[in-house]
């Protein structure tokens, strides 16, 4: 098991946003997190992250307790998020984005190496590598935030909402490379309100409502289960 | 973090004489500044070797302000504080280098080790060794300010870091005047090295004792010259650590988006010590210069240059770096001009004539961003 959640709870304040959330990944999956508008689905990555504390239970990474480890620890243990609306350092260029991405290696061939494959997945970056973060569009923006967070080399990339925003086409594209990544040795906790797209990529699926797991299985299942197509997809 | 919005929110009335108020002010202050125009244009016509003395005390004084008020701008950048006690630290570095040179001889230090060095190096070597030292406490010094009085702070409404720094400022100004400190007295400074003064009349001459420089010859000393070059040289290395180095480029990332920052990898709270350190260093070395220059020093002399500095950097835009340093240089010169051409007392009130214009006209400054929030 690479990523372990057992039992989370998390409060902001009196809010209990996540009541006892459970999930797991396996090495080499994608997985999605789906739910409405406030389902806690970005206080979840948040919490892995190491930018919220979890009241109880407990976080495992590849066997590790991680509940309580620093966030710029558990980057270097790992794990990479692309926060939910990209944060793009907007004052920074694109390449001093990913360099940022990179900050916590020190091996300057490697990291450049790193850039190249960016770049590679990503070819509009390198036309605007010395553009300011803050002037690209929202799609480059999008691309920016997963090029930054695969900067580190992480085994596991948790990506909140990344077609948030995006045309159609966009999100397509957003998606092949979420699907490329993957297939490169890459494990992915992927949250999307886009349920349709999300359960198209994932192999396993859960469904947060309210701060609770309510529903769990293969995409397939999940993509079948009427309550879902009701509520998420649009169909039925 | 939302962009500031640009556009104005519907409202026709209070929009119009709104305008209307922005135009007589700005009228005002055009009319204002070409009346400074002339009169400075007069003077130096009038009486240009004056003109020369006063602008040569002008640039060191904005040399000194440069380093103070960097201080002010990066802290400001990364934690949004004004970090009032800023010039308590300054006024540490003129302290800490008092004590290195008149209880323990620390400038000497390379004649003591070396003895047959020459005595230009023992100079060089032992001043440069006072100033590292008064650097490396007062950043020590700022780092435990921020540590145990400003990171409690942290998420707490700005305000209450704001009235925190000012406890702070007012207790390294007391606790420094106690008998068994510092003492509440003025006390002469004892440089690390002399002071020379050159005049220009006719070619460059020595000024020595009971040969006083003629009529009309402009003076300079060497401290002013080393003012100057330092102030530029440590402007220059920031810009290059701030743009070029990775702990620069984290410290830009942090002053951004701090969460962001940390999904990097990056620690936080050691980029903020950072950024403490870095500044209080050049308040450190900016206090030992002004110390050397101004020989008579006491626990409130960061007071009025430290709020002069804070001054330079909302003129120049608070949070830019560039900015500080070319405020800090209108400062130093409005100051010199104010002494020379009005009223030696009034050189202090034009600080904060300037600070009521700027926030009245354009409170983000020469060089700042619109911005919604300031404090
Ligand atoms: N900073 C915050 N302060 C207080 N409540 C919050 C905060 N962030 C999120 N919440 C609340 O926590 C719940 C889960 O939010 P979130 O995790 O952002 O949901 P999702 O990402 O699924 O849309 C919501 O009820 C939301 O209102
Ligand atoms: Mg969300």
């Amino acid at each position: 098991m690479l990523l372990e959640v057992n039992d989370l709870n998390v409060f902001y304040g009196a809010i209990h946003a996540l009541q006892g959330v459970s999930f797991s990944l396996e090495e080499g999956e994608i997985v999605t997190l789906i739910g409405a508008n406030g389902a806690g689905k970005s206080t979840t990555l948040r919490t892995i992250s190491g930018l919220l504390r979890s009241r109880s239970g407990h976080i495992r990474f590849r066997g590790q307790d991680i509940s309580t480890v620093a966030a710029e620890q558990i980057v270097r243990l790992g794990i990479s998020q692309v926060p939910e609306g990209r944060k793009i350092f907007a004052p920074l260029t694109v390449q001093e984005n990913l360099e940022m991405g990179a900050y916590t290696r020190r091996n300057p061939a490697e990291i450049q190496a790193s850039m190249q494959r960016v770049f590679a997945s990503f070819p509009r970056l390198k036309e605007r590598i010395n553009q300011l973060g803050g002037t690209l569009s929202g799609g480059e923006q999008q691309m920016l935030a997963m090029g930054r967070a695969l900067m580190s080399r992480p085994k596991l990339l948790l990506l909140d909402e990344p077609s948030m925003g995006l045309s159609p086409i966009l999100t397509e594209e957003i998606f092949r490379i979420i699907k490329e990544i993957n297939s490169q040795g890459t494990t992915i906790l992927l949250v999307e309100q886009n349920a349709l797209m999300a359960l198209s990529v994932a192999q396993r699926a859960y469904v947060l409502e309210t701060g609770s797991v309510v529903l769990q299985g293969s995409a397939a299942e999940v993509r079948d289960n009427p309550q879902v197509r009701n509520a998420y997809l649009g169909v039925g | 973090m939302q962009k500031a919005n640009s556009s104005q929110p519907f409202m026709p009335a209070t929009r119009k004489s709104g305008a209307r108020l922005a135009w007589i002010g700005r009228g005002f202050l055009l009319a204002l500044a070409l009346l400074v125009l002339i009169v400075l244009i007069r003077s130096f016509f009038d009486n240009p070797q004056l003109f020369a003395q006063i602008a040569i005390s002008g640039l060191q004084l904005g040399f000194v302000y440069a380093l103070i008020a960097l201080g002010y701008t990066m802290v400001y950048g990364i934690v949004k504080l004004i970090n009032f006690a800023h010039g308590d630290v300054f006024m540490a570095g003129a302290f800490v280098s008092f004590f290195a040179v008149s209880h323990f001889q620390l400038h000497r230090w390379p004649a003591a080790v070396f003895p047959g060095l020459p005595p230009i190096l023992v100079t060089i070597i032992g001043s440069l060794t006072v100033i590292l030292l008064s650097m490396v406490v007062c950043a020590l010094m700022a780092v435990t300010i921020e540590r145990v009085a400003y990171k409690p702070l942290r998420n707490a409404p700005r305000i209450a870091a704001l009235i925190t720094a000012i406890g702070v400022s007012f207790f390294l100004e007391y606790f420094g005047a106690l008998n068994f400190v510092f003492s509440p007295r003025f006390i002469p400074y004892q440089r690390p090295f002399g002071v020379v003064t050159w005049y220009i009349y006719d070619g460059i001459h020595l000024v020595t004792e009971g040969h006083a420089p003629p009529q009309g010859a402009i003076t300079f000393s060497n401290i002013a010259i080393i003012i100057m070059v330092v102030s530029i040289l440590m402007q220059l290395s920031l810009q290059f650590l701030v743009r070029r180095t990775r702990i620069g480029k984290a410290m830009r990332a942090t002053a951004f988006d701090k969460q962001a920052a940390q999904l990097m990898g990056i620690n936080v709270d050691r980029i903020i010590s950072v950024t403490f350190a870095i500044g209080a260093a050049f308040a450190g070395l900016g206090g030992v210069l002004y110390a050397i220059a101004y020989p008579s020093i006491n626990t409130l002399l960061g007071v009025l240059p430290g709020l002069k500095a804070f001054v330079a950097a909302v003129l120049g835009g608070i949070g830019s770096i560039p900015g500080a340093f070319i405020g800090a240089l209108i400062m130093g010169q409005a100051e010199s001009l104010t002494a020379g051409y009005i009223s030696t007392p009034m050189r202090d009130a034009i600080a904060f004539t300037i600070l009521i214009i700027v926030l009245l006209v354009r409170p983000t400054g020469i060089f700042g961003e619109p911005e919604k929030e300031k404090v």
